[in-house]
């Protein structure tokens, strides 16, 4: 499949300039003491003590819209795990235990195994600094570090009948203090068409800013689909199942006419709590700008759905 | 416990400064520290400012309940105040959503009122409120007669029921907090009915007092309840009102 670059990426050296001058700015906003900075939430180090990311190529996949800051990408979460506020996961995913660690891929393949997260850290990493849109009409830039969700997935060798792939999210009742209410079905499912999985854009996240990932953003590994609403990109991962039929994800169980499975980002299908026309893009005020479809990753994604009737399968 | 003329303006003060204190917390902090506000400061605001008229509307409501339990009728005096401020916080709720989610484009505005069904909700509550906040003056009350003005101002009822359903209908999943708003107002509806119903049987039991037609604890909405003519023309708000215990229900 060729895929083209998206139109507005810089093929020059990514973020980490401004990346780095944007983490003294989140330092010093944390001496500050701001509601932001001071919940001292950010451990970045996991539980083995792993904290910087190394061997992190570039990718001509990354846009070059100016990331949002660290301290927002960090405090600022839907984890429903934790609690239903965005300021909920900051505070409690501490409790989160992220070794020992594995994700199981298992379902419709030849070569069903068991990675621990030790090996996922092996995989050829790279930052994909990509536009992140939630279906609440916010958005973000993040600075991501993962490598291809295909390549994990051809290391299992998939079966021509894997036709889906369904994401399980950690279940820790102990440390999650969010599972008490039944708030969702969990533990947390996600999913993915078998060639949405395979695109070069859907990645396996294991850190953000350089550093690995914040708990609250989904640590130790996590899915990231820039083209869908975040909510399809399933945090904290355990399992990977290839499947025949369409998983039944958490969303869609809790609200089928709100949350369809594909949730595309798209701004042609309205959802009765938000307007999907327009986002504001965290930390701004104003909602001044106009969703695009597939969040702006049209020209490597729209292929996928040639044919479909997207406000049908919204 | 009955205060003097100036120990009640003293603390009308008071409440007053404490009404605006959040406002004002929400405009400073917009303008000067933003962050102080977290990552999306806008949603905070139209969030708080939301959460205060509500809380502004249980409020006004919970002043005849208290007012019956304690026998401080001066609390009346508060009253006004109180539903003035839940006014005000819907008006600045509404412009706060009017501007950062629409950036004053007046046919999105309309478009999302009609699509949206909790918009659809807020909105009928804001619109509801506005004849109350309009007839909240001495000279409305008189000019509208304490009873119509007593009818009238049960719409205050169903607009806090709305502001329920709304906060209900925009929460995603987790309806924790629109429930204990939910709970505490549906108490303070159970006591005007209860209320109500116990006046209505002692006065059927004794034939002292006439039941109204209109049943639902009709004092709770009106500053001056017996001779509302008289009443009403010596000035709602003054003498009249701390002895108003004595209604017709
Ligand atoms: C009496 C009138 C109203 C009351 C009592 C009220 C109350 C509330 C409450 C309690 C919330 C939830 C706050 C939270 O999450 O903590 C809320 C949210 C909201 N209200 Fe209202 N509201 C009223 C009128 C309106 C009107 C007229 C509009 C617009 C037409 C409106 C638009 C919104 C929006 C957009 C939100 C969600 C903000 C967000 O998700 O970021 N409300 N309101």
């Amino acid at each position: 499949m060729l895929i083209k670059r998206p139109t507005d990426y810089l093929p020059s050296e990514i973020t980490s300039e401004t990346v780095y001058r944007r983490r003294r700015e989140f330092v010093k906003a944390a001496a500050a003491g701001t509601i932001l900075g001071a919940t001292g939430g950010t451990a970045r180090a996991d539980d083995s003590g792993l904290r910087q990311l190394a061997n992190v190529a570039a990718s001509p996949l990354s846009t070059f819209e100016k990331p949002t800051a660290d301290k927002y990408v960090t405090h600022y979460n839907n984890y429903y795990e934790f609690g239903t506020d965005k300021s909920d996961p900051v505070q409690h995913a501490g409790r989160l235990k992220t070794r020992p660690w594995t994700v199981a891929v298992e379902g419709e393949c030849r070569k069903p195994r068991t990675f621990a997260i030790e090996e996922l850290l092996k995989f050829p990493l790279q930052e994909r600094v990509y536009r992140l849109r939630c279906v609440e009409a916010w958005s973000m830039v993040v600075p991501w570090i993962g490598f291809e969700l295909g390549a994990l997935l051809r290391q299992v060798e998939p079966t021509g009948n894997a036709k889906f792939v369904e994401f399980t999210t950690a279940y820790q009742p102990d440390a999650m203090i969010g599972v008490r209410l039944p708030v969702l079905d969990w533990p947390y499912v996600e999913g993915l068409r078998m060639d949405e999985a395979m695109h070069p854009l859907a990645i396996l996240a294991v850190g953000l800013y350089g550093e690995v990932l914040p708990n609250q953003n989904g640590a130790p590994i996590r899915v990231v689909v820039p083209w869908k609403y975040g909510f399809k990109s399933a945090k904290s991962i355990v399992r990977i199942r290839l499947a025949g039929k369409q998983p039944s994800t958490a969303w869609e169980k809790a609200s089928p006419r709100e949350y369809g499975f594909y949730s595309n980002v798209n701004p042609n299908v309205d959802h009765p709590r938000w307007s999907q026309q327009r986002e504001r893009r965290i930390p701004e005020f104003f909602a001044r700008r106009d969703t695009v479809i597939f969040n702006g990753y049209g020209d490597q994604v729209a292929q996928l759905y040639a044919g479909m009737d997207l406000k049908k399968y919204f | 416990m009955q205060p003097t003329q100036g120990q009640i303006g003293a603390l009308k003060a008071l409440v007053f400064v404490a009404a605006v204190v959040p406002f004002g917390h929400l405009a400073l902090s917009a303008i000067w520290f933003p962050d102080a506000l977290g990552a999306n400061p806008a949603e905070f605001i139209t969030r708080s400012l939301g959460d205060w008229c509500l809380r502004f509307l249980l409020a006004t409501l919970a002043v005849t309940p208290l007012r019956r339990a304690t026998g401080w009728n001066w609390l009346l005096r508060l009253r006004r105040m109180l539903g003035l401020f839940a006014f005000f916080y819907a008006v600045v709720h509404f412009t706060s959503y009017v501007a950062f989610d629409h950036l004053f484009v007046v046919v999105e505005i309309l478009k999302d009122i009609v699509k949206r069904p909790f918009i659809t909700v807020g909105f009928s509550a804001l619109l509801l409120l506005i004849p109350l906040a309009a007839t909240s003056t001495n000279a409305m009350v008189r000019r509208l007669g304490a009873h119509r003005w007593r009818a009238l101002h049960r719409l205050v009822y169903p607009i806090a029921m709305l502001g329920v359903l709304h906060f209900w209908w925009m929460v995603k999943r987790d309806v924790t907090e629109p429930a204990i708003y939910g709970v505490v107002l549906a108490l303070l509806l159970a006591h005007r009915l209860v209320h109500a119903w116990r006046e209505a049987r002692s006065g059927r039991a004794t034939g002292a007092h006439a039941v109204r037609p209109d049943g639902a604890g009709p004092e709770a909405q009106v500053p001056a309840p017996t001779q509302p003519a008289a009443r009403a023309a010596s000035g709602a708000d003054s003498a009249a009102l701390r002895s108003t215990d004595r209604s017709p229900a």
